[in-house]
């Protein structure tokens, strides 16, 4: 364990400094401000499980759709030098097949949730496919190809809902969504673990990473050395599908209804932000999905305390970005660059003052 | 004559795709004209698309600037609403109406400056720049208020309601003999002369030129001798200073604020600018073609409404359609041009 | 020195993050001549340049032009002072205008009259003889006419120091003539040029005099008459490379004897016209000629780096299909691409991984190298190589050229190739890694890899290889072996018998 902690700061600190320093400052700002703010209590839900609740509970429950996709958008982002800004629609259409199944299903048990799942998780797949396409094939840069699924994604999914906003309630579905019997923990957290495993796995078994971020540094040359660039990119959109599908899937349990309209609305832009918070180069080439992760968490972590702080949920946002420009300013190359030669700067003049002193 | 069609030179790769959607807007249109006949008909269709979309015409205006220069910036739609709602408040509150435009001009250029300065001279990704900067103005706009805002100001709305420039000769006919002159807004005045100024500066003005060299080589513009940082930055201030009219030409098309309004402007802005044959990329695009663009845009919207697709989703769906195919046909286009270069 | 010092530069020094790229180099520029700046690559030149035009800052020396002391800030301020350039890689912006490219950015109105500046840009192609309109696109027009535009721009602009940096590498010999009368006008009118090139000829046929830089260090400035062609090459490369010998003719036997690893009839791509070419077992052969000639297109057919167009190709005897780079490395082949930056090192990725990164390719991707399986690969290649770096973990884009070249050698040796093509593996790097790299070929081609070999320069081949197959205008023009190999048959067969 002490191993894996070091291994964790010696590889990759360099680029977690900002999320993990970040992270330390809201739970230090929230402790000052509120010191049972990270307390954890049990609590009974209405089904008379005891579950854990608290902040951090919320917040790490709140933020694992958004997780899920910042996965998924890592990919993409360092194999393609660019973003998907078609996840939330996607999750629309991904949602909206899942309760299809599901209701045209004679009844809801295991196996019909989980056919409902992987169907939603092939449709999915395939939109990120035809983006993934667009991309890879016709060189069309990502934010661009996937303004056309931004654009209509969400009425694709009204459409399979036929114009409705279907509601459905099983007891399969709302332990998906909130918490399987018996677990304290909400299961949506249980689901990033699993999904944060599998990915770590698929890096473990396959050279995926390093091809990847060949790619995206060096597409040309990666080329060179026998790497198909087209095929790893559409991979890495296919992938971001299956994340979608699974933040979908997660979404629509949570609610017990599909609403084409708000479910993950506007989430594109904050899985884009997880990534770029978690050190990651929008420019793609080398990535660290934890840092994305991270990044998520950081989100979730801020929308809370601003929530604790009463500000309402419209106006956070406002908060939210403040924070977030902070952040890019303090991580931007040219301000480091200006802080140390102000800072050796700084340091000669203490010198030639301190020799001027010595010399009087 | 065969010399002087000798003489003339291929297009630019601006030239074509603004050609090309120009071709495929009048192709549409003239369709609709035929099969669907009814408003596309009257004179007054074209006005009320203008009417409709004069500030998102603007928004793309700017936005066109910032995209040839090879940026991007995606906080416009939420900094016209949020102008469209502090100048409504303002206005409640017994405001001067000369005011309320510097109030418009002042939030829209003050978001220019730091979000161009941020990217210019911070060198941070102007995408996430202008996100946050979309997010600050959309919670701005809910923390000035969460309730629509009616704007009740005497002055403004007396401005409000007499704004329509009526032109008799281009009106129609209804059935009891009375002419009904076709009515354009004020606001559509002002975008059309923010687009025609905008073509102006970009084919002639020393600025506009040096935004396509630095969007098409940034690192030759700098060889060049051009000030590629000031360039970006004016860039966007450019954008900011527009996003800000387009603010108040809104309002003056509503005469009310509401925190969604102009929700998705960004994106359709984007759409136009592209469907318009301004390349993401940088160093390529038009405002004339941008402003065909939104025209497109629109038309395949009321197209759909038209042919009685009634069901919500078709808008959308047909939008995203049409996208689809620009930027397929554009990539296209411009691939095979390059091998063609090439060889 | 009796004639007047237009420009002159002291004492510069310029470093880099573990190299020196510049120590204490002094030049100077007199009104109206040509001055050619040699040097072989890596020596400095185009970092003396670059400081000259404002692209770096320098840390050490001072500039004096017309007498008066002045520091470069920018290219901007470059041209502001009158110091033009025209880089080798054009700098000129491809979407706008030949006009629109002589006129931007410089000091103007904030209103642009197209049609008077066409007026005085088609003047003034016109007066230089330059074949293009001025309302064409510059992207649409041919690299030498891009060139001679950039170089109309700093003739508009009353420079008085005009920088050429490899200006006819891309030109053909008409152009190149019409370039060099360009340059006398030029110096007639009192500019001072100074041309960099990497053709021995012309530096004869134009150039007034020469200042010769190596390792980052001035060896002399030199009247060009005074100073003869074979010496020249000398004090550019040095004396220490003398001691690695000519391969005997007793190699030619033994190559002779090997079996044909490769062999291609009629291959040609998308870039490379139809060629033969066959290498044996153990044998190290080289394609030579200018640049352009289509040595490099060619040995990028072979690998399938371009699109292969036709032509049969055997390896071992057995017919197969390279069209792809992942399918030549399936058959033992190996390639080093000749632009290291842009087609060799994935430069954020760390020493390691680049050194694996082909052996993990061709492993497949569901087979992937252990950690500690590629740390000790990367640790033995970074030791039989001598490869200096902070860890096996640095980012390899840190690291000096040399030793890039040599991580992309590891990456391929550690494929274990049959057949390794090296393309311009010395381009760019210092002397003592330009030894190493030549004596690792000799030792592979021992050890039965065969190696084709490309380099610029004529005598790095000439000591390498057995076999050398001669290109001009993208055709093989000549084989040489055995007694032919040596400079002056080389350089005939190049020309094409005359020279």
């Amino acid at each position: 364990m002490k191993n894996a902690i070091k291994k964790l700061f010696r590889g990759g600190l360099g680029q977690l400094t900002i999320p993990l320093v970040a992270i330390a400052l809201l739970a230090i700002f929230n402790l000052i401000r509120d010191p049972g703010f990270f307390s954890i209590g049990i609590a009974h839900n209405s089904n008379g499980n005891a579950v854990l609740s608290g902040n951090i509970i919320s917040i790490i429950n709140g933020a694992s759709e958004l997780a899920i996709l910042a996965i998924g958008m890592t990919l993409v982002t360092a194999a393609c030098g660019g973003q998907d800004i078609s996840v939330g629609a996607a999750a629309a259409i991904a949602g909206s097949v899942f309760v299809k199944v599901l209701k045209s299903a004679s009844s809801i048990n295991g196996g019909t949730v989980l056919l409902a799942f992987l169907l939603s998780c092939i449709v999915a797949m395939l939109f990120g496919a035809f983006n993934g396409t667009l991309v890879a094939v016709f060189k069309i840069q990502p934010m661009i190809a996937t303004l056309i699924l931004y654009t209509c994604g969400r009425s694709i999914a009204y459409w399979i809902n036929g114009g409705a906003t279907p509601t459905i309630s099983n007891s399969i579905l709302s332990a998906i969504g909130g918490f399987i019997p018996g677990i304290p923990l909400p299961t949506p957290v249980i689901i990033v673990v699993v999904m944060a495993i599998l990915f770590k796995l698929l890096f473990h078994f396959t050279s995926l990473e390093l091809f990847t971020q060949s790619v995206g540094i060096n597409g040309g040359a990666a080329r060179l050395n026998g790497i198909n660039p087209t095929f790893i990119k559409l991979l890495s959109f296919v992938l971001l599908g299956a994340c979608v599908s699974v933040a979908g899937c997660i979404g629509v349990s949570r609610l017990g209804l599909i609403n084409h309209e708000t479910l993950l609305l506007d989430i594109e832009m904050d899985a884009i932000l997880a990534v770029a918070i978690g050190g990651n180069s929008l420019g793609g080439g080398r990535f660290k999905i934890i840092g994305s992760i991270l990044g998520a968490y950081i989100i979730q972590t801020l929308t809370i305390t601003l929530y604790a702080m009463k500000v309402s949920s419209t106006d956070v946002k406002a908060y939210k970005a403040i924070v977030i420009v902070l952040l890019v300013v303090i991580g931007s190359p040219v301000v480091k660059q200006r802080f140390t030669k102000f800072m050796t700067r700084l340091a000669e003049n203490r010198k030639k003052v301190s020799a001027k002193g010595a010399e009087e | 004559m065969k010399n002087l069609l000798k003489r003339k030179e291929p297009l630019t790769d601006t030239q074509l795709l603004m050609t090309i959607t120009i071709g495929i807007f009048c192709i549409m249109y003239i369709l609709a004209m035929v099969l669907l006949g009814g408003g596309f008909l009257r004179a007054q269709q074209i006005f009320d698309m203008l009417n409709d979309n004069a500030s998102l015409i603007i928004v793309s205006c700017g936005l066109t600037i910032v995209m040839i220069g090879g940026g991007i910036d995606i906080s416009v739609g939420a900094v016209t609403s949020l102008v469209v709602m502090s100048c409504a408040i303002y206005l409640n509150k017994g405001g001067n109406i000369f005011v309320s435009v510097l109030l418009a001009i002042g939030i829209g250029l003050a978001f220019g400056l730091v979000q161009g300065f941020l990217i210019s001279y911070l060198e941070i990704q102007p995408f996430i720049v202008t996100l946050a900067g979309m997010f600050f103005a959309r919670g701005m706009t809910t923390i000035l208020s969460v309730d629509p805002q009616k704007v009740t100001h005497k002055g403004f709305l007396n401005l409000h309601n007499n704004k329509e420039i009526r032109i008799r000769w281009l009106g129609h006919r209804v059935p009891n003999g009375n002419i009904i002159p076709a009515e354009m807004e004020f606001g559509v005045v002002i975008a059309l002369i923010i687009v025609i100024i905008v073509f102006l500066l970009l084919k002639f003005g020393r600025l506009g030129r040096n935004f396509y060299a630095m969007g098409g080589n940034q690192q030759s513009a700098l060889m060049l001798g051009i000030n590629v940082k000031k360039t970006r930055f004016l860039s966007y201030v450019i954008c900011g200073f527009l996003s800000g009219i387009s603010g108040y030409v809104f309002l003056m098309h509503t005469a009310a604020g509401n925190a969604t309004n102009a929700a998705g402007m960004e994106m359709n802005a984007i759409a136009s600018s592209i469907i318009g044959g301004t390349l993401l990329t940088g160093g390529v695009g038009n405002v004339i073609g941008t402003f065909f663009g939104v025209m497109s845009l629109t038309t395949i919207k009321k197209i759909v409404v038209s042919s009685g697709l009634n069901d919500p989703w078709w808008q959308s769906i047909t939008t995203g359609g049409m996208l689809c195919f620009f930027i397929l046909l554009q990539s296209v286009v411009l691939g095979r041009r390059q091998k063609r270069k090439n060889k | 020195m009796q004639e007047e010092c237009l420009l002159t530069m002291r004492g510069i020094e310029k470093r880099f993050p573990g190299v020196l790229a510049l120590n204490g180099v002094d030049f100077s520029l007199r009104k109206g001549e040509i001055h050619a700046l040699m040097g072989e690559n890596g020596a400095g030149k185009s970092t003396l340049i670059k400081v000259l035009t404002g692209v770096y800052q320098m840390d050490g020396g001072e500039i004096r032009l017309s007498g008066e002391n002045i520091v470069i800030r920018s290219p901007e301020d470059a041209q502001n002072k009158g110091i033009s350039t025209v880089y080798q890689e054009i700098t000129l912006c491809p979407n706008l205008t030949v006009s629109e490219n002589m006129f931007i950015g410089r000091k103007s109105g904030f209103v642009i009259r197209h049609k008077d500046r066409e007026k005085r840009a088609d003047e003034i192609l016109k007066r230089l003889g330059i074949p293009a309109r001025s309302t064409q696109l510059l992207g649409n027009c041919s690299l030498a006419v891009q060139q001679m535009v950039a170089i109309a721009r700093a003739v508009d602009m009353q420079c008085k120091v005009l920088i050429l940096d490899e200006p006819t590498s891309s030109l053909d010999d008409n152009e190149v003539q019409m370039l060099f009368k360009l340059m006398r006008d030029l110096r007639g009118q009192g500019v001072g040029i100074i041309f960099v090139t990497h053709f021995l000829e012309q530096v004869y046929e134009v150039s007034d005099r020469i200042t010769v830089l190596r390792n980052g260090e001035l060896v002399g400035e030199y009247l060009t008459e005074e100073l003869p062609q074979v010496q020249l090459v000398s004090k550019m490369i040095g004396k220490e490379l003398e001691e690695l010998s000519n391969l005997g003719d007793s190699e030619d036997n033994r190559i002779m004897a090997q079996e044909v690893f490769y062999e291609a009839k009629g291959l040609s791509s998308t870039e490379a016209m139809p060629f033969d070419f066959s290498i044996r077992k153990g044998e190290v052969n080289g394609f030579t000629g200018l640049l352009g000639s289509g040595r490099s297109e060619s040995v990028r057919a072979i690998f399938g780096a371009d699109k292969v167009n036709g032509g049969t190709v055997t390896v071992k005897g057995k017919p197969v299909k390279i069209t792809r780079p992942v399918e030549a490395m399936k058959h033992g082949i190996g390639y080093l691409a000749e632009d290291r930056k842009r087609d060799g090192i994935i430069a954020d990725l760390s020493v390691r991984e680049n050194i694996i990164l082909a052996l993990q390719v061709m492993n497949g991707i569901f087979k992937p190298i252990s950690r500690s399986e590629s740390e000790a690969f990367a640790d033995e290649y970074i030791k039989a190589l001598n490869i200096k770096t902070a860890s096996r973990e640095t980012p390899v884009g840190s690291l000096s050229g040399g030793n890039q070249q040599k991580v992309i050698l590891a990456r391929w040796l550690l494929t274990h190739p049959d057949y390794l093509i090296l393309d311009e593996p010395t381009r760019g790097i210092d002397v003592g890694t330009k030894l190493e790299i030549q004596k690792l070929v000799l030792k592979l081609a021992e050890e039965g890899v065969s190696v084709t070999f490309i380099s610029s320069e004529v005598e790095e081949m000439l000591r390498t290889c057995s076999r050398l197959i001669v290109m001009r205008d993208r055709h093989i023009v000549g084989e040489l072996t055995g007694k032919d190999l040596n400079q002056t048959q080389v350089m005939k067969t190049i020309a094409g018998g005359e020279g």
